[in-house]
């Protein structure tokens, strides 16, 4: 067995690299709760309209009165609804969608806000706006022949009060 | 025909399946680029586009790898081993069940009755033949997994004690991790798609059968790449005149790669609900394991690239490039291949953190970035091999080597002129697989040039593909010529190796342990809770 003592160095190095990436990484998993949209809360998606919280009347953003927000959506061929939402700016907000037909990704550009939309599971995401402004609400998977055209508006306003 | 070696029919027929079906797919990815592009409103038609898109996929992720790999790990096999492939029907059967299988998806790919995308997400749901055909190509495919790992056996009963060459130790553990992955599609297919998809099961699990692909889905990319790295470790050091740097390096490469490409997949699940966090962190972890493998081969390649630089008279810290025989295809194809790989390896690092993958999941920076590891390091590879090999094997001249180095060159270009464009787009949240670009917003403004852009590095990867084929064809009835497939030798060669760096009884053991500790539970949940199927989609 011959390892030359360069080629040691090398997989040392490397190893480290991997080391510091990975800490970092697990740092801010840890320290600051960052993690991916995750959670296995199974729901019947052909249902979707006779579950209370997904019902039609019950989409959309609700202050929670405690400084913080829900914003409950459903995705189906070809749109996320409510088609418009508003949220305020620097409020942490809850966000639950489901889909009420196939897969879709909803994706919103330059904010933190994405995640899939997958049938027969609910898809939770927790995240504070930064910014005020107009945002588009994109499906970014393939979700059928229509997928090009499904997105809907998200609008970030100033805080209520302020 | 002069040659000896009973791999030389099987490995043609296998090299020119892919090349054929790689050209209909770039064909594919040119109208694909100038319709998503926008810019030719009479070329608009998402029905066309999808029905593209998925057989492009298909036909370079599932059949132009394949077929290839099938070839490459043939003749490599014989010429490495100096021996011949036991059961030759058994080999061509598999090939046989392989074309029968891609035909079979083929006729619902072009026909639009299997629009799904070769990810083929349910529920939306292609025609069954489209699911059988392709379960049809993989179990082809274990023929030949099992092929190499006879003769393997075969050779060490023959040759006690010794290392088994480097090459057929990297082809048999291409094929026992490809036995491995495809396990995870395989059941999806046989237990979900098909049935549910010939009418037999009324619903399906989307969440499990996410969690079965995602199985699939890393180690896939490792099993296209494996040829590649096999290439760089035991045939470009010879052919540019050097030695290989470290033996001992590759086989420990090669079962870091075995071990860890397998049990990692859910980085591409990190956006998905049904599976908790702490799972995706675990595989997080695994992800970057294997990024090692990949460090180490980029020194060991390099180094030995360096030693022959330097035996061809280069000086000083960076003379050694300069004297490489740049003139040579297998030197162009692997210089470009590790910068593309290396361009593709900083894209996948951002991909595979669990908090970093958000801001680019699903955008066309994630094209970008498997175009580049696929297009950019795997095909340009297997292009060398070609070059190298269809001499070898037909014991003629290479048509033009001049033509092939300008071939690999555009290609080169062109994968780059096609991809950064793409890492830019997903940057500006343009999501992946749209056929156009509908949405009101002054961010889709900012697209306009970077899809000009990528329309003219599509044509350049076209043109290069023509003359791939021309001169690969033409070199079937140029003048003859003797030339032995020969290896490169290690500097410090190792007849002998450690017991574990010559065999893989023990770390299949591993790889079982550590799939049941990273896929046990995720996948046991959907069976221990109540769960919700979903019914077929039309596209």
């Amino acid at each position: 067995m011959h390892i030359d003592e360069t080629e040691k160095k090398w997989v040392w190095i490397t190893v480290i690299m991997t080391v510091i990436m990975v800490g970092v990484l697990t740092a801010y998993a840890v320290g600051s709760n960052i993690h991916p949209p995750s959670g296995f809360e199974p729901i019947d998606s052909t249902r979707l309209h006779l579950t209370e919280e997904f019902a039609e009347d019950n989409l959309g953003y609700k202050d929670n009165g405690d400084g913080t927000g829900t914003l409950t959506m459903v995705g189906a061929r070809y749109g996320f609804y409510p088609s418009r939402v508003e949220v305020p700016v620097d409020t942490p907000i809850r966000i639950r969608v489901a889909s009420a037909d196939v897969l879709h990704g909803l994706h919103v550009p330059f904010t933190n806000y994405t995640t899939m939309v997958v049938p027969g599971y609910v898809s939770e995401v927790n995240t504070t706006f930064q910014k005020t402004g107009d945002f588009s609400v994109m499906c970014n998977e393939y979700c059928g022949l229509g997928h090009d055209h499904m997105w809907s508006r998200l609008k970030v306003v100033p805080k209520s009060g302020s | 025909m002069s040659n000896k070696e009973n791999s030389v029919g099987i490995g043609l027929a296998n090299f020119w399946v892919a090349l054929g079906f790689m050209t209909v797919a770039v064909l594919l990815g040119v109208y694909q680029v100038a319709e998503r592009s926008g810019f030719f409103p009479s070329l608009e038609s998402p029905t066309l586009y999808f029905a593209s898109v998925s057989t492009h996929g298909v036909l370079m992720g599932f059949v132009l790898t394949t077929f290839f790999i099938m070839g490459f790990g043939y003749y490599t096999a014989t010429t490495s081993l100096k021996m011949p492939i036991p059961g030759k029907g058994f080999a061509w059967f598999g090939f046989w069940l392989a074309i029968a299988g891609t035909l079979t998806a083929a006729v619902p790919l072009l026909t639009g009755n299997a629009s799904v995308l070769y990810t083929m997400y349910p529920p939306l749901a292609a025609h069954p033949a489209f699911y059988i055909g392709a379960t049809m190509l993989v179990v082809g495919s274990w023929f030949w997994c099992i092929e190499m790992i006879w003769m393997m056996l075969r050779w060490k009963k023959a040759h006690p004690g010794e290392a088994v060459p480097l090459v057929h130790f990297g082809n048999t553990a291409n094929a026992i991790m490809w036995l491995w992955t495809t396990i995870g599609v395989g059941s999806e297919a046989l237990f979900q798609l098909i049935p549910w998809s010939l009418g037999l099961l009324e619903t399906i699990d989307v969440g499990l059968a996410r969690t079965l692909f995602s199985w699939t889905l890393h180690a896939i990319v490792y099993f296209w790449l494996f040829p590649a790295y096999i290439l760089l470790y035991t045939i470009m050091p010879k052919v540019i005149g050097g030695k290989l740097f470290s033996d001992e390096m590759g086989r420990i490469a090669f079962v870091m790669l075995l071990v860890f490409s397998v049990p990692i997949g859910f980085h591409h699940l990190y956006m998905d609900p049904f599976q908790e966090a702490g799972w995706k962190f675990l595989h997080m972890f695994g992800t970057f394991m294997v990024a090692l493998p990949t460090l180490f081969t980029g020194f060991t390649v390099i180094a030995s690239m360096e030693i022959a630089g330097r035996l061809r008279g280069g000086k000083g810290l960076f003379g050694w490039i300069s004297a490489l025989p740049w003139k040579e295809p297998v030197m162009v194809a692997s210089g470009a291949a590790m910068l593309l790989l290396t361009f593709g390896g900083f894209g996948g690092i951002i991909n595979a953190s669990y908090s970093l993958n958000v801001m680019v999941h699903n955008t066309q920076w994630v094209t970008g970035h498997f175009h580049l590891i696929f297009g950019g390091t795997t095909v340009i590879l297997y292009f060398a091999a070609a070059y190298h090999m269809f001499p070898r094997m037909l014991g003629r001249k290479l048509h033009s080597r001049s033509m092939a180095v300008v071939q690999l060159w555009l290609w080169f270009i062109g994968m780059l002129v096609l991809t950064l464009p793409w890492h830019v787009m997903g940057l500006l949240g343009q999501p992946r697989r749209i056929s156009s670009a509908p949405y009101d917003d002054p961010l889709v403004q900012q697209w306009n040039i970077h899809e000009a852009a990528m329309i003219v590095g599509g044509v350049i990867l076209f043109i290069s593909t023509v003359m791939l084929l021309w001169n690969l064809y033409k070199t079937h009835s140029g003048p003859a010529q003797e030339l032995q497939m020969e290896y490169a030798e290690a500097i410090h060669p190792a007849p002998r190796v450690p017991q574990l760096l010559n065999g893989f009884a023990f770390w299949n053991v591993v790889i079982g342990i550590y799939l049941i500790a990273s896929y046990g539970y995720p996948i046991a949940q959907f069976f221990l809770n109540t769960t919700y199927g979903a019914t077929p989609w039309g596209v």
